[in-house]
């Protein structure tokens, strides 16, 4: 119960956190912020790595090896195209 | 390598993330933030590779090499304008990953015997796999209408109402039944069969302007469902990212729903957009009063404008006109007239698409105004242009008591002296509804292709 309260504790403030800094993103930025942020979601490939590395099971290893696959997509193509759409907004010249 | 060592790159990810999302606020520096988080990422991949749990290196290695490769053809190949089928796209990866990832924790956490199976594992991996499959679902169906592999207009079935509301109901319940018994593994698929169900059930029937609030809820629940992987996993980092996006995506849902002045349930079970076209007095708004001009009259009054305010809508993004309107807008300044943009919050089909294409064409971003910024200057505005924009320009919104948009806040281009609107027919908008703008006083309707009306517009200004 104290572990999880420790980590209760930890997703409140990171959620109170993630207000603070996100409710000043400016509307011009939205669609960058989402795919940003997205990107940020595919943190799952933390757990995915561990479930393919340890070789529990087959059955494991086969759901590992896909989630590092799509949690890789959602990484590499949400920082990836980010990059893109932000190289775009430029200043007046 | 030790667990502390690990859990102290972990914590230098996740201060990178929030650091990274901090950047993002600014234009100036919202490239370098989104660099930074993605630092934060490859340390974070990095060390998980360094966890003593992980015996084997190549299946991982390939995986990633898979992944990445995908994940770049996607990035660079995709149109601006398909921007949000691909924000949808990886959403829903993103949630696929979390019910994998959870089911085959569920499957270590039973089958290792030193692994307890705490009552905060059980509930977190029902919450991820019911969470995530509907995340993956919702955003392929999301993708499959923007992209119009199915209709993008609402697709309603009879009695969706209550059979989401039982479907919804098994699931929880079968969810309740992981926690009881977490060793029948097969509860767990069950859950999030019915939850991919869900899934596409929900979706299915939004579409078309609504979707602004479908790709931000969908990025709001990805996050979440990192989150609850995170509680299965124990895992601080994970739990860390996952609010931020969660929250994140929830701030977006909000600013949608209120600028459209509707309820997030009411967007998610309203089931507008299917009013049949004509079907409110149309004849009796437009009748006689419609003003058609050609590409000559629109150039000869912007000839003598010097404040003109151009507002797009999801038709500039069809027509692909935003190169062209920026021609237009070079054209015009250096013919001395000043030109901004004045941008709804729900223009196009995810929160900021409008700003995304005008920058994809070079425009700067100073001149994409927001709409408590346009609207007190549109009564110094000589013409206004409204391209591919209907609803969100609809002063019935704001004269109205009741009706689809009722209270919704709208650009207020009909103070400007003139309005051009940039349109094919008079057919109306998402909410299906007349629009009184068309048949002011002050408004010349022209008729044409958004692209195709801008570049005819441009010639008939040089012949002036």
């Amino acid at each position: 119960m104290g572990d999880f309260v420790n980590i209760f504790t930890i997703f409140v403030l990171a959620v109170l956190v993630g207000f603070e800094v996100i409710s000043k993103v400016p509307p011009t930025l939205h669609t960058p912020l989402m795919s940003g942020s997205n990107a940020i979601s595919g943190i799952t490939i933390v757990g995915a790595i561990l479930s393919l590395g340890m070789q529990h099971t087959t059955l494991t290893a086969v759901l590992g090896f896909l989630a590092v696959v799509f949690a890789m997509i959602n990484v590499v193509g949400g920082f990836l195209v980010t990059d893109r759409m932000l190289r775009m907004f430029k200043r007046k010249e | 390598m030790s667990l502390a060592i690990i859990n102290v790159a972990y914590l230098i990810a996740a201060l990178l993330f929030i650091w990274g999302l901090k950047e993002l606020a600014h234009p100036r520096t919202a490239r370098r933030g989104n660099g930074v988080a993605a630092v934060g990422m490859l340390i974070a991949i990095v060390f998980t590779l360094l966890d003593r749990q992980v015996l084997s290196f190549a299946a991982i290695f390939v995986a990633l090499v898979i992944g990445s490769a995908i994940g770049t053809v996607l990035a660079l190949r995709i149109r601006m304008t398909a921007m949000p089928q691909m924000v949808a796209l990886l959403n829903g990866f993103g949630g696929g990953a979390s019910v994998l990832v959870a089911g085959a924790a569920l499957i270590e956490a039973v089958g290792i015997v030193e692994r307890p199976v705490t009552l905060q594992l059980t509930i977190a991996t029902a919450a991820s796999g019911l969470i995530g499959a509907v995340t993956f679902w919702g955003s392929l169906v999301a993708f499959a209408k923007l992209q119009e592999i199915v209709p993008g207009q609402p697709i309603l079935l009879p009695g969706r109402h209550a059979m989401n509301a039982l479907l919804a109901a098994v699931t929880v319940a079968l969810g309740i039944g992981i926690v009881l018994r977490p060793e029948e593994l097969s509860l767990y698929w069950l859950v999030v069969a019915l939850a991919s169900a869900l899934g596409v059930l929900t979706v299915i029937p939004i579409g078309g302007a609504d979707m602004p609030v479908v790709i931000s809820l969908l990025n709001s629940y990805s996050g979440l469902a990192g989150c609850a992987t995170g509680f299965v996993l124990n895992n601080n980092m994970l739990i860390i990212a996952g609010s931020l996006v969660g929250a994140s995506g929830i701030i977006l849902t909000q600013i949608m729903c209120k600028a459209m002045n509707r309820s997030l349930p009411n967007v998610l079970f309203g089931g507008v957009g299917v009013v049949a076209p004509g079907s409110s007095g149309e004849s009796d708004i437009y009748a006689g009063r419609i003003k058609a001009a050609t590409a000559e009259e629109v150039a000869m009054l912007l000839d003598g404008a010097r404040r003109v305010m151009i507002v797009p809508g999801y038709g500039m993004a069809v027509s692909q006109a935003q190169h062209a309107v920026r021609d237009l807008v070079r054209l015009l300044e250096s013919r001395g007239t000043e030109v901004a943009f004045a941008i709804h919050p729900v223009a196009g089909r995810m929160p900021g698409h409008m700003n995304v294409l005008l920058a994809e064409a070079d425009i700067p971003y100073e001149k994409m105004l927001t709409m408590e910024e346009a609207n007190p200057l549109f009564e110094q505005t000589d013409v206004a242009i409204v391209i591919g924009a209907n609803d969100v320009v609809n002063p019935l919104a704001r004269d109205q008591a009741s009706g689809p948009i009722a209270g919704m806040p709208i650009l207020d281009v009909d103070k400007a002296r003139t309005v051009v609107v940039v349109k094919r027919s008079l057919s109306p908008g998402f909410a299906g509804i007349p629009n009184p703008l068309f048949a002011a006083d002050n408004t010349l309707m022209y008729f044409a292709d958004g692209k195709k009306a801008i570049l005819d517009l441009m010639n008939a200004l040089k012949d002036l």
